[in-house]
């Protein structure tokens, strides 16, 4: 049975549509079929971070119109064969997504597909509760700061309240919290909320941290997915995100600052 | 970091005080996610109601909704302009 997961936060910023990109890639890597969808409708963002920007034909408001049939929509990827991108629309508003048309649109692809990764808008307006009401499982992508935390916080309290499973009574979402940005650096000095911190304050288990790391920009830049990037932290963590998604056991990596020579901690880089 | 940086540094820790900030207002969040979303518009009609004979401010009003054990209390409490209260006095 395909798992409908949705990425959310609230704030806008904190890397939601990154984070579905390399998800969607690591999950489709490890041989499950999978497809992630845009629900920003008006701002599309994922067909660039994923690099197929110039491949977009239909949209996701064209197949919920019956402009257009889901095959015709959605974009092979190219590095992936298992990964397909269904992107939104640029120029109609958030108003076209019916809960009835999403539900169609989720069904059908749940007959092809393993996965169905949907990209959340910011906000807590109808694109974003469109995008998580159908969720089975949801990963909350939080930033070491006030703002983002409290914005996460307010977003675990509509999956509990809103979603399709919390309002028909069934077993609830499975929420699992990604923190990204993080800076080991700046936790030490006592600057930043640290990973424990922001566990104890949203209280849902925690599924991986991405550190802060220039190869994020750059993969965004190419679009290509930064889980592409085996030699950049980022893309690790990622890589660590997805398989203890399907359950591996893989300890926490990059939540200490690395050990620097003495000499450099004298001089400075 | 280097060592000039290092005895430079004066900086206080804010990351304690961004955490109990959040505790702080998670917990207030949590306390009003039950709240009814009819609150409102209950306070509303209310005033429309209350100041059809006297003359008073939605600030007047304090709608309170309280949880025990399996008992909700729901708490209203008007607080009338002083004449008004003085020509209540009179009347009696």
């Amino acid at each position: 049975m395909a798992r409908v997961i949705v990425v959310t936060s609230g704030k806008g910023g904190v890397g939601k549509t990154t984070s579905s990109a390399s998800f969607a890639t690591g999950l489709a890597l490890r041989g499950n079929k999978t497809v992630v969808i845009d629900f920003d409708v008006g701002l599309r963002n994922l067909d660039l971070i994923m690099g197929c920007e110039r491949r977009v034909v239909y949209d996701f408001v064209n197949v919920l119109n019956n402009e257009s049939t889901l095959k015709q929509a959605l974009i092979k990827d190219k590095r992936c064969d298992n990964l397909y991108i269904l992107p939104a629309s640029q120029t109609r508003d958030k108003e076209a997504l019916t809960q009835e048309g999403v539900e169609r649109i989720l069904n059908e692809l749940k007959e092809d597909f393993d996965y169905i990764v949907c990209d959340s808008p910011a906000g807590i307006e109808k694109g974003a509760l469109m995008a998580l009401y159908f969720a089975d499982e949801a990963i909350v992508v939080t930033n070491p700061e006030v703002s983002s935390v409290r914005d996460s916080d307010r977003i675990l309290g509509i999956l509990a309240a809103k979603s399709k499973r919390a309002i028909d009574g069934a077993e609830p979402i499975k929420e699992h919290l990604v923190i990204t940005r993080y800076m080991p650096k700046r936790v030490e000095m006592g600057e930043m909320l640290s990973v424990d911190d922001v566990k104890e304050l949203l209280s849902i288990p925690l599924l991986g941290v991405i550190p802060e790391s220039e190869s994020v920009l750059s993969a965004s830049n190419a679009g290509v997915p930064v889980i592409h990037d085996k030699n950049s932290l980022s893309g690790q963590a990622y890589s660590d995100v997805v398989s203890r998604f399907m359950g591996e056991d893989t300890p926490m990596r990059f939540l200490n600052v690395e050990k620097t020579g003495l000499l450099k901690r004298i001089f400075g880089t | 970091m280097s060592l000039l940086n290092y005895l430079r540094r004066k900086k206080k820790p804010t990351a304690s005080v961004a955490k109990e900030r959040l505790q702080i207002i998670l917990a207030r969040e949590h306390a009003g996610r039950h709240e009814p979303d009819y609150l409102p518009a209950l306070k509303q009609e209310l005033l429309d109601v209350v100041s059809k004979y006297v003359k008073v401010d939605l600030g007047d009003i304090k709608v309170n909704l309280e949880r025990d054990g399996d008992c909700e209390i729901l708490e209203l409490n008007i607080s009338l302009p002083e004449e008004v209260q003085e020509m209540l006095v009179n009347a009696d």
